[in-house]
């Protein structure tokens, strides 16, 4: 099993023309996911090649691609400007789940967007995301493939590369992972820890959860509550951030520190207080993962 | 992006909000003459980008033109939480009868705007909403449908009793919320907002963060940022359209991934060292940005070591490899350079770096213990 997606997932790419949408769509089919169709408004028509010589739809418009393919996932590769619309637009034309890679996309627009997928009942995961890989099953996003291997460890993050870090260090002794899933560093995010903490701890393949958190607002604590209360399986946390400066935003536009709140002392604490085992570095994650399958 | 006081009360009129006068000096004598300009008594404030100015002498009272060119003497060239002060706000002084205080701000638990409005103005609101959050009057926002005339109206009457200050009050909340809107900001703030002993309502300090996403769209909120702040290196690298954060410590870091970055910066201070920055280079880097980065980091005094951490996703690795090699040739760079490379291209990158005479860790601790030592911290 894996969560949110998998070997059925009908994969659509908004944004399949662009020169990220493009690369990453090959490496995506090449992972083993579905891509049914692609989307560039004013491409309708043509054909998208994959890796092995595969033709996949172009079409102008979500709408078009859903209604001629089942797509049910969308895939957003569109600059800024447009990121937040992409979203409703896939939310309006009917698939279940859209993950947003794109970076810098204005909040106030990514407000609007998420109140229209939340009433129409679409999940979305970012944006600002490296998206999610089931290993063996699918992948949607920009997540390396070569760094993951089938195994029992759900890893939730909020992070792109350091992410691959923790994944790459646990493949390299062994462990694998049934899902390893990127939030995203903006504030307004679509999927929260706690939707992944939820899902993996229903998931009957997951025995064992890595939760990769920063510094910034309250996330990590809402989690940590939330693992005391229902999450049954052993969870291991990291927080970045441990001496990043208050008041700076560090890359990520979510990882600031204001006022009192969101220090990584703060969310480390909270970590240990909710019975949540804390690597202080990434290579005791692994350690603790060890452990915690022993 | 922070904007000054000045720049916010200038958004905020062009809204409609009632703020009073207020012209910029950059030196003593420019603030006695706008004081000599209002007459009366004026406010001399600190522009720079931190709280607590009052406290740290930053906003001072006088009472004619020649006070006023002596507070300015003293504000101007002060340092506030480490930032030099180059400009003051000279404006007329108001008679205040109630502070109190209105915000807003992208909330995210809620993924919409909040505002927050206080009877007691003044005040530090992140502290009155621990200690006695029943002070405080908190309305969401609906992001599509903006801030309804009944919520402004809603907010206003648990500031005011007087149906006339209630009014006044009402229009400048639906005017706060069109500012926000319009200069693209992730918070707003009036503290305090005052009536006069008149029965006037109006804003006498004015504070906006801009989300620097929305910039791309608002050239003339662009065009309010202040560089002469921040080190010279943090403008360079943003013109480079690097992530940088300057810090004192003497371990140079160079990552890509915020993420992976901040993980980096911990590992040094672990291993006994201090990260001299922040740094990520972004995703899909070409080389120039590396060269730029080195650049950037090099030309810091304090930097003895250099430390690349790269995890090759998007990233490939041997255009870093390549930046590296480049960055050496074209300029001087005295601090000894630590590698790790691993991901995409790994092979290809850690032939160029030996060919130029370099060797790549492919651990993470083992390449921070390295620069921690070679920058003479730690044990």
């Amino acid at each position: 099993m894996a969560i949110f997606i998998d070997e059925n997932t009908r994969l659509a790419v908004q944004g399949i023309t662009g020169r990220d949408g493009s690369f990453h769509t090959r490496q995506t089919m090449e992972a083993g996911t579905r891509v049914v169709a692609g989307v560039t408004p004013g491409k309708g028509g043509r054909t998208f090649e994959g890796p092995n010589g595969e033709a996949v739809p172009v079409f102008n418009s979500m709408d078009d691609a859903v209604a001629e393919t089942g797509a049910d996932a969308s895939v957003i590769f569109v600059p800024p400007p447009f990121a937040a619309d992409a979203v409703m637009e896939a939310a309006d034309a009917g698939v279940r789940f859209v993950v947003a890679i794109t970076e810098g996309v204005p909040v106030m627009d990514m407000a609007r967007a998420h109140a229209f997928a939340r009433d129409k009942g679409v999940r979305v995961l970012g944006p600002n995301c490296p998206g999610l890989i089931s290993p063996g099953k699918c992948k949607v996003g920009i997540l390396p493939t070569r760094i993951v291997t089938e195994g029992p460890v759900g890893v939730v993050s909020r992070s792109g590369t350091l992410t691959y870090e923790a994944v790459h260090q646990l493949t390299s002794v062994g462990i694998g992972q049934t899902t390893c899933i990127g939030i995203g560093g903006d504030p307004l995010i679509g999927t929260s820890f706690i939707d992944c903490l939820e899902a993996f701890n229903e998931d009957p393949d997951t025995a064992a959860i890595v939760m990769i958190g920063e510094i910034g607002g309250t996330d990590e604590q809402d989690a940590a509550a939330y693992v005391r209360a229902r999450v049954s399986k052993p969870v291991v946390g990291f927080i970045a951030g441990q001496t990043a400066p208050p008041g700076r935003r560090m890359g990520h536009a979510g990882a600031i520190i204001s006022g009192s709140a969101g220090t990584a002392e703060e969310k480390m604490r909270a970590f240990r207080d909710n019975g949540i085992s804390v690597a202080k570095r990434p290579v005791e994650i692994v350690e603790l993962i060890q452990q915690a399958l022993a | 992006m922070e904007i000054h006081e000045y720049q916010a009360k200038e958004r905020f009129r062009a809204a409609g909000i009632p703020v009073p006068p207020g012209e910029v000096a950059t030196t003593p004598a420019g603030a006695e003459a706008i004081a000599a300009k209002y007459g009366g008594r004026v406010v001399v404030k600190a522009q720079v980008h931190a709280g607590g100015r009052g406290k740290a002498g930053g906003v001072k009272l006088a009472d004619d033109p020649a006070a006023a060119r002596e507070h300015a003497a003293n504000i101007l060239g002060m340092e506030i939480k480490g930032l030099r002060v180059s400009r003051v706000l000279v404006t007329p002084a108001e008679d205040i009868e109630t502070e109190a205080y209105v915000g807003l701000l992208i909330d995210r638990k809620s993924q919409s705007p909040v505002f927050m409005v206080s009877a007691a103005g003044g005040i530090d609101i992140e502290e009155v909403a621990s200690t006695d959050p029943g002070a405080i009057r908190r309305l969401t926002v609906d992001p599509r449908y903006g801030l309804l005339p009944h919520q402004a109206y809603w907010l206003a009457n648990s500031l005011y009793d007087d149906p006339a200050l209630i009014k006044q009050a009402t229009g400048i909340i639906a005017q706060l919320y069109r500012a926000f809107i319009e200069s693209g900001a992730s918070m707003a703030e009036i503290n305090p907002l005052i009536t006069t002993c008149s029965g006037e309502v109006r804003a006498i300090d004015a504070k906006m963060t801009i989300d620097d996403s929305e910039l791309f769209r608002r050239p003339e909120v662009a065009a309010m940022r202040d560089t002469s702040s921040e080190p010279p290196s943090e403008t360079k690298a943003r013109e480079a359209g690097l992530s940088y954060v300057k810090l004192d410590g003497t371990v140079g870091c160079c990552v890509n991934g915020a993420g992976l970055a901040m993980a980096t910066m911990d590992l040094v201070k672990y291993y006994g060292g201090e990260p001299a920055n922040f740094l990520d280079i972004g995703g899909s880097s070409n080389p120039d940005k590396v060269v730029a980065a080195l650049d950037i980091i090099a030309s810091d005094p304090n930097v003895r070591s250099i430390l690349f951490n790269i995890f090759g996703g998007i990233t490939r690795c041997d255009d870093v490899a390549n930046g590296i090699v480049e960055a050496t040739r074209r300029i001087d760079i005295e601090p000894p350079i630590v590698i790790r490379l691993t991901g995409t291209n790994e092979d290809v990158a850690l032939a160029i770096l030996k060919e130029a005479g370099f060797s790549a860790h492919t651990s993470m601790d083992a390449v921070v213990e390295e620069a921690v030592r070679l920058a003479g911290a730690g044990a």
